[in-house]
């Protein structure tokens, strides 16, 4: 096994995801098999080869510091869950 | 036990731009919430960012100032963590190809100054605000997204401090270079100056004794030092019986003047860096690299040492003038036009000062020009005014704006130099103070003060003193 349940119960926890047990059983097979074919790459020898970092040849794209007109506050928190007092409402983060 | 003590700081500074760092909203202070967003800082899908140069730019020169090694080839990395601040999920920071890395910063302390590493600066967006909601069962809490993805430089030291001290020494330098070099404006009740401090506590001669403590939240220079003096007090105690200091993260509580703890390393993040695909690599161009270059002024420290080796200024005179970039600026335009770099810092530490503190004025805005200063220091050096008139003359400019010539005609301020014209002061003088005469004449040679200070008084303050106490004495020869 590439991965273990330890490790895709730490994965999940990470990415804020509750998995029952079984799940995690069920889910590190299934990474097991990603990572497996994953492995496939290492055959390759890239001592040599610079890691690429962006798939794109195009460089230092910039904008220049203009300010742009921005949403209303209306239209900000249009698609957020809860609002309140124009600001977004979540659950409390006191800890 | 006395401990070694290990400091870092992390300090984040947000950068003067007028736009954020990946869109077009404004990064204007203190509007309403909300309404500074856009799809692009709300992190909606689909949607590209494209970075702000003069961000790129203001960081690379804060890399600079820092003398760091600049990474020519440079990118972004997503920094994920879950938080309801951060609209994306992520931070777009930078961790494999920090803009500036190896760099240090001299800073002032006793009996000379100390070199402050800086591991790296980088370039990263900021985050929203939350707001705990104080009502009593309230089980919420608000976010403001107006501040999120703004242009923030991250400087992290090494761990080279080693008191609270120095700890100080080391913000009130770092500000001074931000504020020097136009990179961020560090009001730190707007939240544009904020740090992280990491503490820890050696035995002796041991490195590495106590586990390293991280405090967070540390919103002025004043939270730091509230922060690094409780955080000692706290890990000594722990270590005093025998126990052991956790590696962990802190958080401070402004209110209570309390660390808490946040996390223990074992539940520490796990960032899962990764160089984000909507933005692409940029490589720093000889002439950006260059241009930015030219632009980074001398730095305060630097300014600091040249005005107490070249003006033989004092280290407080030095340390006040060349605290503002502006100040400094305004001293040495004097200075190029009267070279008495003692007097010329003498008035503005007392005279200058006081009416810009008086006044709530800032220097740029101070009403006497450098030109104006410098004619009125250069008339008391050659005793065309006397040192007191001096002082009501700038007085007046200060209320009026008028040149000094024009004000010491119009206030008949002119200093009486001349023999012919103090004379009859000085027998005035003499006979009005006749206890003091004998005194003199009697041998207490000392008494001739008070005779002098007679003559002072009888001339409004305008009586040349050189001459005077020249002619006085002569006189109270032939007395005797
Ligand atoms: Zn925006």
């Amino acid at each position: 096994m590439a991965i273990s349940e330890e490790q895709t119960a730490y994965v999940a926890n990470l990415a804020r995801l509750d998995l029952a047990e079984e799940d995690i059983r069920r889910f590190a097979v299934r990474l097991d098999a990603v990572l497996e074919y994953m492995e496939k790459l290492n055959e390759l020898d890239t001592g040599d080869t610079e890691p690429l970092v962006h798939l794109s040849d195009r460089e230092n794209v910039f904008r220049s510091d203009q300010p742009a007109e921005s949403l209303s506050r209306r239209e900000a928190l249009e698609n957020a869950p809860e609002k309140a007092e124009g600001c977004f409402k979540v659950p409390s983060i006191i800890e | 036990m006395k401990y070694e003590i290990v400091i870092g700081l992390e300090t984040h500074a947000e950068l003067l731009t007028d736009s954020k760092l990946w869109c077009g909203c404004s990064s204007r202070f203190g509007e309403p919430t909300n309404t500074q967003t856009c799809p692009i800082c709300l992190g909606m899908p689909g949607v590209l960012p494209v970075l702000n140069e003069k961000a790129f730019d203001l960081a690379i020169s804060g890399a600079l100032a820092m003398q760091c090694s600049i990474n020519r080839r440079t990118f972004f990395e997503r920094k994920h963590y879950f938080y309801p601040d951060l609209p994306k999920n992520y931070q777009v920071s930078q961790n494999h190809s920090n803009l500036g890395v190896n760099g240090h910063i001299d800073i002032p302390v006793t009996g000379g100054t100390k070199k402050i590493g800086i591991w790296n600066v980088h370039l990263e967006g900021d985050a929203g605000k939350n707001m705990h909601v104080e009502y009593p069962g309230a089980n919420y809490s608000l976010v403001d997204l107006n501040r999120a993805g703004m242009p923030l430089l991250e400087i992290v030291s090494a761990p080279d401090m080693r008191s609270v001290e120095e700890a100080e020494s080391f913000m009130h330098t770092l500000r001074s270079v931000l504020l020097y070099c136009g990179i961020s404006d560090c009001r730190m009740q707007e939240g544009s100056l904020r740090f992280e401090a990491s503490v820890s506590l050696n035995k002796p001669g041991d490195t590495g004794t106590g586990g390293r403590v991280e405090i967070k939240n540390l919103n002025s220079m004043k939270a730091v030092s509230a922060c690094l003096e409780y955080e000692i007090k706290r890990q000594s105690e722990v270590l005093d019986a025998g126990g052991v200091v956790d590696r962990e993260t802190r958080l401070w509580d402004e209110n209570g003047a309390c660390s808490r703890r946040m996390r223990s390393k074992e539940e520490a993040h796990d960032y899962r860096y990764f160089p984000d695909p909507d933005l692409p690599v940029y490589n720093i161009e000889e002439s950006r690299l260059e241009r930015i270059s030219r632009e980074v002024p001398e730095l305060p420290v630097r300014r600091r040492e040249r005005f107490i080796s070249d003006f033989g200024l004092s280290e407080y005179d030095a340390s006040v003038l060349t605290g503002r970039r502006e100040l400094a600026d305004y001293y040495e335009k004097v200075l190029s036009h009267c070279n008495s770099p003692k007097s010329v810092a003498n008035w503005m530490m007392n005279d200058v000062m006081a009416a810009l503190n008086e006044r709530k004025v800032d220097i740029t805005d101070f009403v006497v020009s450098a030109e104006h200063l410098a004619s009125l220091v250069g008339m008391a050096e050659q005793s065309r005014v006397t040192a007191q008139a001096a002082r009501e003359v700038l007085a007046e400019m200060i209320n009026t704006g008028k040149s000094p010539e024009t004000l010491v005609k119009e206030m008949g301020a002119e200093a009486i130099s001349d023999s012919g014209d103090i004379m009859p002061i000085i027998e005035q003088a003499i006979g009005e103070v006749p206890e003091a005469v004998a005194d003199y004449l009697g041998g207490k040679k000392q008494a001739i003060g008070a005779i002098l200070g007679q003559v002072m008084r009888l001339s409004k303050g305008q009586a040349d003193p050189k001459k005077a106490k020249e002619l006085l004495t002569k006189k109270l020869e032939e007395m005797e």
